[in-house]
């Protein structure tokens, strides 16, 4: 058996000399190069699909939540904190996730309810009761005990959350909200 | 950069110049094929990996949530699926090919040798992919498989538990599986394709079997164009095959493992069915022998083919002994696939089971995709933290040993369905009376009837009830 070189014969000798860049060979070159190009494109569709997956589809899922009676609720004299257990998809799982909030009474009696995560950069706000407001651990946001912007870098203020009594139950609809913009964004 | 260019335009030129003797020609596009799915493999397992976790817990629920939910997911798993069947059928053309055109002999026996690694390696890289979606097919097949490790005499008992991370299959299982899928073998399928590369192309193709010297070296032609046309050609035959296959017949997914059942029929993948059926034919006494040593004979005969069969004929006619051995084998390899295959469809014991594994492989794939509820018993836990009454129907609950069946996160398992939602589907009344009287279709599954006091039935209706 002969080595490849010695195996070249005149006329072959002659085209690989040229390579792909030859004058000759040029388009057929052109030709398989954009058609590798074209199938390997075709094949990276379902790829970038399965990557993008979570951009594709809605993460979290938002329900209505008891919160508790709204006797309960109505003889508050300062903001109170609650938690409600909000079930979420996290990729092939299931979570239940506990998330706090605030219900609190204006002066009228009428009660509302507000996310505590800071519109700023999403720290949780606690209620101080000393200073009658809501401060921010962060980065000192502080807000009033119906939510707006005392002070501070926070661009909005607190997230009020819907509500509605069913029965005597007072239910909230949690969601998350966008944060560093001046007006509430829902997103998931 | 000019002479970067320079170089890596002389590595092309070098490449796309391999002078063929005799010419371009299909027979030879069986290893490029090979590279090519090998790439594909690689490419689709990478993709899948993320969303994949090799625990025993979450294997199964991945892989559904893959083929279920996920974007294409579906598709490219099916794609690494066949891709696997695929490595095996243009193995054995490349093997044949190289085989009938003799091809393993002269310098090209350390090209033979690091292909029969390669095949080894491939054989493995199935085997060991086949138990990673932890269905029932894949637990029990790997189950069987695992346990023919047992006939090596002496260590063959600690060879498993070594393979298996333990005496029976689990988690630990899936990870050494796992890693041998994903690191082990494809590093060594790495260095062996490079070896197998590289011998190739220092003793150069071998060109056809016959014809005069003279006669060769004035017909040789490079490797490109043609060869490179036949080879892309090859490759979109494969491309275009598989993406069909994936996407009007994508591969399913059965129920989760369940290693209680005992009705359950294993098969191996297709092309293990043959030596599945030969392994029925060894009765205990030598059963070593059927197993081990003529299966570790054959393997040998054929690595050692090129130092057993050291004349230079190349032509297959000229060569009766050797080509009649590969034939026979070959051929008594497909009647035992088909034996099986026979055998299956007409057992009356079999046939009727294999339906029914079918027929539940269909019924998990249309059931829609319920994500695993993270952390033990995590409803159970929350209603029962909740609700007095119903945390006092927990305990009744596991003292009766429910979960056994429902499962301990109540999701449900092979043996009954879930419980999640029981108390949206069912007032009181209606769980009581299926409780102390279950269904038929509920008898039949294995339910009994629930015996208990008065008290203790309405905090277990209390605690089903509050399963939203």
């Amino acid at each position: 058996m002969n080595h490849p070189e010695e195996m070249l014969g005149g006329k072959t000798a002659e085209i690989s000399q040229e390579g792909c860049d030859g004058r000759r060979r040029s388009f057929l070159c052109l030709l398989l190069g954009a058609g590798a190009a074209g199938v390997g494109a075709l094949l990276s569709v379902p790829l970038f699909r399965f990557i993008l997956h979570p951009l594709l589809t809605a993460t979290s899922s938002s329900s209505w939540k008891e919160i508790g009676t709204v006797e309960d609720l109505a003889s508050i004299t300062s903001p109170v904190k609650k938690l409600v257990k909000i079930e979420q998809r996290d990729g092939w799982r299931k979570i239940v996730m506990e998330k706090a909030l605030y219900v609190c009474k204006d002066a009228t009696g009428q009660l509302s309810v507000f996310s505590s995560v800071c519109p700023h950069l999403g720290c949780s706000v606690a209620w101080h009761d000393e200073k009658s407001n809501f401060v921010c651990p962060c980065h000192n946001g502080q807000f009033t005990a119906d939510g707006k912007l005392l002070e501070g870098p926070p661009p909005r203020g607190m997230d009020q959350l819907e509500i509605k009594v069913e029965g005597d139950m007072l239910v909230v609809h949690y969601q998350n909200f966008r944060q560093l913009v001046p007006h509430k964004e829902v997103i998931g | 950069m000019s002479d970067r260019r320079k170089r890596v335009g002389s590595i092309l030129r070098a490449v796309l110049d391999e002078a063929i003797p005799g010419g371009a020609s299909l027979a030879y596009v069986f290893g490029s094929g090979l590279l090519y799915l090998l790439l594909s493999q690689i490419i689709t397992g990478m993709f899948l990996v993320l969303y994949y976790v090799p625990s025993a817990d979450h294997a199964h629920t991945t892989v559904a949530y893959i083929t279920k939910e996920v974007a294409s997911g579906s598709f490219i798993r099916s794609i690494h699926a066949y891709g696997s069947s695929a490595i095996i059928i243009v193995l054995f053309l490349h093997v044949t090919q190289t085989f009938l055109y003799g091809s393993y002999k002269g310098r090209r026996k350390l090209l033979w040798l690091a292909g029969c690694a390669l095949f080894a390696l491939m054989l493995g890289m199935s085997f060991t992919g086949y138990l990673l979606p932890w269905d029932q097919k894949a637990y029990f097949a790997t189950t069987v498989g695992t346990n023919i490790l047992t006939y090596v005499p002496f260590v063959g008992n600690s060879l498993k538990t070594l393979l298996r991370g333990g005496t029976e299959m689990g988690t630990l299982t899936l990870s050494r599986f796992f890693v041998f899928h994903v690191f082990l073998i494809p590093a060594c399928v790495f260095a062996f394709v490079a070896i197998h590369v590289f011998l190739f192309r220092k003793a150069g193709p071998a060109g056809p079997v016959q014809g005069a010297p003279e006669a060769l070296k004035q017909s040789t032609e490079p490797f490109y164009p043609k060869q490179v046309l036949y080879d892309l050609a090859f490759a979109v035959l494969i491309i275009a095959c598989l993406g069909l296959l994936a996407h009007y017949a994508p591969v399913e997914l059965g129920p989760k493992a369940n290693p209680v059942d005992t009705q359950y029929v294993p098969r191996p993948e297709w092309y293990y069915v043959p030596v599945f059926q030969w392994l029925k034919y060894w009765e205990s006494g030598l059963a070593v022998l059927g197993i081990l040593v003529i299966p570790a004979f054959v393997a040998l005969l054929f690595v050692a083919l090129p130092f057993l069969d050291r004349r230079p004929e190349r032509r297959p006619w000229k060569r009766p002994v050797s080509v009649s051995i590969y034939g026979f084998v070959f051929i008594g390899l497909g009647a035992m696939g088909a034996i099986s295959h026979r055998n299956d469809l007409r057992d009356p014991n079999l046939a009727p089971q294999l339906a029914k594994q079918r027929a539940d492989v269909q019924a998990f794939m249309k059931k829609p995709f319920e994500p695993e509820l993270a952390g033990p018993s995590l409803i159970a836990a929350t209603v029962a933290l909740t609700n007095p009454v119903a945390g006092k129907g927990k305990k009744v609950f596991d003292q009766e040993g429910c979960a056994e069946c429902h499962g301990e996160d109540l999701t449900g398992t092979s043996a009954a369905p879930s419980l999640i939602g029981v108390g949206d589907k069912h007032d009181s009344a209606k769980l009581e009376s299926i409780l102390k009287q279950p269904t038929d279709a509920m008898t039949d599954g294995g339910m009994t009837p629930v015996e208990l006091n008065d008290e203790d039935l309405k905090s277990l209706i209390a605690f089903l009830k509050a399963l939203k």
